[in-house]
């Protein structure tokens, strides 16, 4: 077998700049998207830990009250639109769709390419308005704040973001595109793998819902730059109606985030139990459910302002309905385990902190969606805490998940298996220890975008100061095995973990249109029964061996 | 409080209990079911761990009558908490009728209270125990939020309508007041104490204020002052419909629709008046958008609504 020293895989055809920049190759598309994104979140996450630091005391110590403002306004705004919402479909699910359905690329690669110009162009646009002087909206750009009041670079930004929203409309109607029209023979729906479903469930949103950001992000630049009144009550506009617009954007945008980070987990669980998926049905079908409620549950972010209360009561209605999809996803993840031979390498540790991670999330999200506890808790360090254990405890470890899962694939080479069991355990101590006082800190009353607070939430508010440090060593640690490992790794065999699925029955890493000859599918996802498999369960993948 | 840890947040409102008690027992359901998921997870993970000599025969990747009773029971404990939610949610919109009703006028970056004999406040609320308080709030730039934690009360106020808040102080003592939507720069600095009184203290306090003039006083004089009482009373000669008993009342509109003239409509009557014309009249009057700040519209609103002679029912028509 040719193995990934060998020429013929996507990396070695041709390199240098021209190469990767001009490559219509989706996997390495992937590649330019993981670099990006990464030092995205590493650009967020140091805004983030300037926020802990300044936040270990009451007073104002560190920065001023308009920097800090710039820091959570812009560690939103990076973190949503230029990390969390393209993580996981732009760079694992560009490289692994056409793999897992046996193409040899996405429908449409230029338009890929394409999509990923235009992600880098917005968001440098977006950065430049961080060097000229920064923006201190709040992600959420709340009129008639962003629109009269803000100092700042707003409409860079919002343009940015505005630009930044066509790169995934781009990537989502390729991903559609591709899953009806490039299925292999035999690869009907019901043995699609569940993450191809949920990138496609997360597509349908992202065509559906981005269009109305741009919409509700233009008409911000033409109140603020033409002074027409869309917003502004004093020209006859309605401060209420932008956050109806964003909204309607923004919280299915939290099922394009969290979507594919299910899809990653319910790969990864069979795989290190050896079991089919348990009510595979159930967990694609709930996917769609999951695409399709989020879209009529906006108004729960606005039950105290000034929304009528019968909306409100609806909109709690709807919240609790797409609570029971979710809930089904964590029994039938959890049922996966039942008889099966569990081994616990590094992507496995990250599946199974999601879990736990994305289960305390969702828990907090019954509280949210109880109206009278929300209007306590509602702009508190509550939600806070509640979507940081959603979209990072839940999204990003499912992320950290899959990178490690499919590393070899990626890269041809293995990583070192203690440093990745290590950075999982520091991440998920980390996590807790940041984010867990933030729902008691939520519960006393601490309000959110908070620059100074009184002394008696400082116990709180320093432990997750510690914890951020730590959470912020677990983040780091990848960066240098994984780095040490794509130049230095142990080379990887094409199917180190024995797993289904048809992105490993081509080599490691894949040759540049993916496989000799299209395979044919006759079983279905997940078929971890099936014989033949067993025999090279125990090899060890860390050699060079077996293949 | 323990060992000088805050856990929970003091409780000092007729609401706070019941919220509270909600609020707990969601907190004994994700306990429960967390551990219980918890206990599952790890011990399938110890007992099938790889090399494990559990029996595994009778292995299934799929069972309806579990899938639907797990799906059911969800459903179930969802529908009860949102029950329980939306139920003491919904007492929200219907304040006493016998409440205090306190002017609030939130701007960049602090909060201006009104007490009904027209004492003013800023950063500081005095309430007496026992006794409904419904706040009206209005903004004078961005959306405020009036928040205060020991009561479990938050409402937004947004400027180009009037919003209310209602609660009962049960405890007396000083409690924090925050604004809880970001408003800009000094947003965390937007806040301070709501102090509650016995009923004989807080009277106490209220002689003990310079009195200043009612909020409805001050309206009646600016609506002389701006020129409204040309057209408006009743010795005019321009026609302008009577303003007289209006709040509450039902408008015929020349569109053939009909509204209730609450604060929404006289607001915007004032700032817009081209936006709905009362039946039978010229649309004559001229807009005072940007001629009176949101601290002057809540005075003539105040005059507007002292005209009434309904039965005052809290801040609702």
């Amino acid at each position: 077998m040719t193995n990934a020293a060998m020429p013929g895989t996507y990396l070695e055809e041709g390199s240098g700049p021209r190469a990767w920049l001009l490559t219509t190759d989706h996997k390495r598309v992937a590649w330019l998207y993981l670099i990006s994104l990464t030092a995205f979140f590493f650009l967020g996450g140091a805004m983030a830990v300037l926020m802990r630091i300044e936040l270990a005391t009451p007073a104002g110590d560190l920065v001023s009250d308009d920097v800090y403002n710039r820091l959570f306004s812009l560690h939103g705004i990076i973190m949503v639109w230029f990390f969390l919402v393209p993580s996981i479909p732009a760079t694992l699910g560009n490289f692994l769709l056409p793999l897992m359905i046996g193409a040899r690329d996405l429908a449409f690669p230029r338009l890929n390419l394409v999509s990923w110009y235009v992600f880098i162009f917005g968001s440098l646009f977006a950065l430049f308005a961080v060097v000229a002087g920064g923006v201190d909206t709040g992600w959420t750009f709340y009129t008639p704040l962003s629109t009269l009041y803000a100092n700042g670079w707003v409409s860079t930004a919002a343009f940015g973001v505005f630009i930044v929203g066509f790169s995934t409309i781009m990537t989502g109607i390729n991903f559609i595109v591709t899953v009806h029209m490039l299925r292999a023979p035999g690869l009907t729906w019901f043995r699609l793998p569940i993450f191809v479903w949920t990138l496609y469930a997360t597509s349908l949103v992202m065509v559906l819902a981005t269009p109305v950001l741009a919409a509700s992000l233009i008409l911000i630049v033409l109140e603020r730059v033409f002074g027409i009144g869309i917003f502004n009550p004093d020209l006859g506009g309605d401060p209420l109606l932008f956050q109806d617009l964003f909204w309607f954007y923004s919280h299915p945008a939290v099922y394009i985030m969290i979507l594919p980070g299910m899809g990653v987990v319910s790969e990864v669980l069979p795989c290190f139990s050896r079991r089919p998926l348990f009510g595979y049905k159930a967990v694609a079908m709930s996917s769609m459910a999951i695409a399709v409620f989020g879209f009529l549950v906006w108004g729960h972010h606005m039950f105290v302002s000034g929304q009528s209360a019968y909306a409100g009561v609806v909109f709690s209605f709807l919240s609790f309905c797409v609570a029971i999809p979710s809930a089904i996803k964590v029994f039938n993840w959890s049922l996966t385990l039942r008889k099966g031979e569990i081994s616990f390498e590094t992507p496995m540790l990250y599946a199974l902190f999601f879990l736990a991670l994305f289960t305390f999330g969702g828990l907090a999200g019954l509280f949210l969606a109880s109206l009278a506890v929300d209007v306590h808790v509602h702009d508190t360090y509550f939600v806070i805490a509640h979507f940081h254990y959603i979209m990072v405890g839940g999204m990003v470890t499912a992320y950290m998940a899959g990178l490690h899962f499919w590393w070899p694939k990626l890269t041809g080479r293995m990583y070192s298996e203690t440093s990745g069991r290590i950075a999982a355990t520091v991440t998920f101590i980390g996590f807790n220890l940041t984010f867990f006082p933030q729902y008691v800190l939520g519960f006393d009353g601490m309000p959110r975008r908070y620059h100074t607070y009184p002394p008696e939430f400082q116990f709180w508010n320093v432990l997750s100061s510690a914890g951020a440090v730590v959470l912020a060593i677990g983040y780091l640690m990848p960066l240098f095995y994984l780095g040490w490992s794509l130049f230095r790794g142990a080379r990887a065999v094409h199917n180190p973990w024995s797993a289904t699925g048809l992105e490993w029955q081509t080599s490691s890493p894949p040759p540049p249109h993916n496989f000799e000859t299209i395979p044919v599918v006759t079983r279905p996802a997940y078929d971890y029964d099936m014989k033949g498999l067993e025999h090279e369960r125990f090899s060890p993948h860390r050699e060079e061996a077996a293949g | 409080m323990s060992f000088g840890i805050p856990f929970f947040p003091q409780e000092a409102s007729s609401e706070a209990g019941q919220i509270d008690a909600l609020f707990y027992t969601l907190v004994a359901f994700s306990i429960l079911l967390g551990l219980a998921l918890s206990g599952l997870v790890v011990g399938y993970a110890v007992k099938y761990r790889i090399g494990s000599k559990a029996d595994r025969t009778g292995k299934r990747s799929r069972s309806l009558p579990l899938e639907m009773s797990w799906t059911v029971a969800s459903l179930v404990i969802a529908f009860v908490f949102f029950g329980w939610g939306a139920t003491l949610f919904v007492r929200r919109d219907h304040p006493p009728a016998d409440a205090l009703e306190i002017i609030a006028l939130g701007k960049q970056w602090m909060w201006e209270f009104r007490q009904p004999g027209g004492q003013r406040e800023i950063n500081e609320l005095h309430v007496p125990i026992g006794k409904p308080v419904v706040v009206s709030l209005a903004s004078q730039d961005v959306i405020h939020s009036f928040y205060v934690p020991a009561f479990r009360i938050k409402q937004d106020a947004v400027p180009g309508r009037t919003t209310h808040i209602w609660f009962i102080a049960t405890e007396p003592g000083r409690y924090h007041l925050f604004c809880a939507q970001y408003c800009g720069t000094q947003h965390s600095q937007m806040g301070g104490w709501v102090t509650v009184m016995a009923p004989e203290q807080y009277a106490a306090w209220l002689n003990s204020q310079s009195e200043g003039e009612t909020l409805a006083a001050s309206g009646e004089k600016l609506f002389r002052a701006l020129g409204c009482s040309g057209c408006h009373g009743a010795s005019s000669k321009v026609r302008a419909p009577s303003l007289e008993d209006i709040f509450g009342r039902p408008v015929a509109l020349d569109n053939q629709q009909t509204v209730i003239a609450d604060e929404r409509y006289l607001r915007d009557s004032i700032l817009n008046p081209k936006k709905e014309i009362a039946a039978g009249y010229e649309p004559v009057m001229p807009s005072f958008d940007g001629l009176i700040d949101e601290g002057e519209l809540q005075m003539l609103l105040a005059y507007l609504k002292s005209l009434s002679r309904l039965p005052k029912a809290g801040a609702k028509p």
